[in-house]
């Protein structure tokens, strides 16, 4: 696999290694993502596939390695606060919302614009109103839980939270840990079509364990196993590989 | 602007809490200089002042629930931004009584002519100076709360960690401010004022202004916190408590939010203990013990973290117990009460008084909706049920 040229990709990683206490988590990771791409990663617990979205988004330093966004932004040299305002947006794995507060809140901090503390107190990002959050639930179709607080939310309709929080804060590229964890069949389907949408004018990352899920994706799925790819293409391919059988769908 | 701060009071509790902040600050100077000493509405003056101390205490609380309540920095070292605002009025108040101290210098405070000073150290000019020292009031404590919050937010200290430090800069301070060298009055402290603003400290009226400017500048600090808490900022500073790195995932500086705060809460902190000092009439190194920053946390917690009124009300309700406690045959076990009430608040009443409240009226309102809303389907199965 050759590396493309920088400028050309959104998501430029190479050879970047994480160790913690002598346990590699990543070892000499390479990943290339192409602007607009959607790409699934799949691969059995402690693959690093969590580490590696840390290391995107500012909150782990890689020991090794070159991570770059968008072409021009070195990712290793920037705290979680600047990467996020560049356009890496994150959905963690455990559906983290701000649970005192209600759903529109939720999104209300989410949105795209300013984000010092002054245009907090008085200025634009006091101002926001509810047209522009409805906007946003509306297309998770959450409009009527707007004052709900999101800790009285299910599982579910907390993970659509979250997906909406991603929505409202409309970054370049959306990372998107098991979004589906927890799901039923139908809230499945509907958010497999949901991030089918947001990838028409998102570049995204997706990490599942859901295949039935990375089918309905239909994309290039990037199988990861002790740090660094071991597979990668169609998911017939990877599906079909030997070795990804081996560590990982034949558990 | 100003419409907006008006709405922000629009809920009962700011109403019912401006409303009797307005009684008290009638009522009470009224009957203390209108009725008659012998009549049985008659505020003595001197409970006047005590009262008045009860209110310098409320602005401490309130300041105190603005970084614990909203933004969960507990901060064990408040009583250093109240005791530095009281310091910066008792030198105001020293510069006042001029040639009438023990040694009648003209210039220099007693303890200075007492230590053989030749000349007033350079940080006391100014403070003849009202403006000057009203300044200094919000200004010292401030800046010490900008220097300490910059380092400690931006090196990422929180929880136990930053409270354990925030103890130990106001016992640094205690210790410091005990030493006759550093020119406060040492153990003494600063005392034996005369006038504030020419006024003679010990009269009637002068007590009934100094209360009724102690009620008055408690509403302000309240509209201003109860005006942060409710814009988008302060939703910020209950993100950053509930999930702070979350909150910087979202692209917030976490560092700046909780700084703002901090330094806000230090100036109402410093103006609550300038307007003690006159009150009390004494200003001593004891008031940075340790112990003083943790009972403004009782205050708060039994009056209920993160309701501004809560905490205002705590601090009252609390040391008016203390008052009666510690003059009576009981006075050796106040620690105890309060160490009771602490853990009986923690364990029975989490949400202090007035959150346990509040979620009382608020169960009653929103039976109805949420019952509705749980009959509802899911969001998201919709499209595959159409």
């Amino acid at each position: 696999m050759t590396a493309p040229q920088l400028t050309n990709t959104v998501l430029y990683l190479d050879g970047i290694s994480v160790s913690f206490d002598g346990f590699k988590a990543l070892n000499a990771l390479s990943l290339y993502l192409e602007p607009g791409e959607m790409r699934a990663i799949i691969g059995p617990n402690g693959a690093g596939k969590t580490t590696m979205m840390d290391v995107i988004t500012g909150k782990t330093r890689p020991d090794v390695g070159t991570a770059v966004f968008d072409g021009q932004h070195d990712l290793t040299r920037l705290d979680e606060a600047e990467i996020a305002n560049m356009g890496i947006g994150r959905k963690f794995q455990k559906p983290t919302v701000f649970e005192q507060h209600t759903v529109a809140d939720n999104i209300r901090l989410a949105l795209a614009g300013p984000r010092t503390t002054l245009s907090a107190l008085l200025g634009r990002r006091n101002a926001i109103t509810d047209d522009e959050i409805d906007a946003i639930l509306k297309r998770v179709r959450m409009a009527r839980h707007r004052e709900r607080l999101a800790g009285d939310l299910s599982h579910g309709q907390k993970q659509w939270l979250e997906i909406a929080m991603l929505l409202a804060q409309d970054p370049k590229l959306l990372l998107v840990d098991e979004p589906v964890a927890g799901m039923t069949d139908a809230e499945t389907e509907e958010t497999a079509h949901l991030l089918k949408e947001i990838a028409q004018s998102h570049s995204v990352v997706v990490v599942e364990h859901d295949m039935h899920f990375i089918r309905m994706l239909g994309v290039k799925v990037t199988c990861l196993h002790e740090g660094s790819v071991l597979a990668e293409g169609t998911i017939d391919s990877v599906s079909s590989n030997e070795r990804v059988v081996e560590v990982y769908l034949g558990r | 602007m100003i419409t907006r701060a008006l709405f922000n009071l629009s809920d009962a509790g700011s109403r019912i809490f401006l409303g009797v902040l307005l009684a008290l600050a009638i009522l009470v100077p009224a009957s203390n200089l209108l009725l008659p000493p012998d009549s049985a509405f008659h505020v003595p003056t001197h409970v006047v002042s005590l009262v008045g101390k009860y209110l310098c205490y409320a602005i401490l609380a309130l300041a105190l629930d603005l970084v614990w309540g909203y933004c969960g920095i507990l901060s064990l070292g408040h009583a250093a931004f109240f005791a530095l605002g009281g310091y910066a009025m008792g030198m105001y108040l020293m510069r006042q009584i001029g040639t009438r101290g023990v040694y009648a210098h003209p210039v220099l405070p007693d303890f200075m002519v007492f230590l053989n000073w030749p000349e007033l150290p350079w940080f006391w000019h100014g403070f003849d100076n009202p403006l000057f020292a009203f300044l200094m009031v919000l200004l010292v404590p401030g800046v010490l709360a900008f220097a300490f919050g910059w380092l400690a937010f931006r090196s990422r200290v929180t929880g136990v960690y930053l409270s354990i430090i925030t103890q130990a800069m106001t016992y640094a301070l205690m210790l410091a401010f005990f030493r006759n060298e550093m020119g406060f009055g040492g153990n003494n402290g600063l005392t034996d004022f005369k006038d504030i603003l020419g006024f003679d400290i010990q009269a009637q009226g002068t007590r009934a202004a100094l209360f009724i400017a102690t009620v008055a500048l408690l509403a302000l600090c309240y509209v201003i916190a109860r005006s942060i808490v409710t814009s988008t900022y302060g939703k910020v500073l209950v993100a950053i408590r509930d999930a702070e790195s979350r909150t910087r995932f979202l692209g917030y500086r976490v560092e700046n939010y909780k700084l703002v705060a901090f330094v806000v809460s230090a100036c109402m902190a410093g103006l609550a203990g300038a307007l003690y000092v006159p009150q009390v009439g004494i200003i001593n190194p004891s008031e940075f013990a340790p112990a003083n920053s943790i009972e403004a946390v009782i205050w708060v917690a039994v009056g209920g973290r993160g309701t501004l009124t809560g905490a205002a009300l705590g601090a009252v309700v609390v040391n008016a117990a203390k008052s009666m406690f510690t003059t009576g045959a009981l006075a050796p076990y106040w620690l105890f009460a309060l160490g009771g009430l602490f853990i009986f608040t923690t364990l029975f009443l989490p949400k202090g008084i007035v959150g346990t409240i509040g979620s009382l009226f608020r169960r009653h309102g929103h039976e109805a909706p949420e019952a509705k809303e749980a009959a509802e389907p899911a969001p998201g199965l919709e499209k595959v049920q159409q």
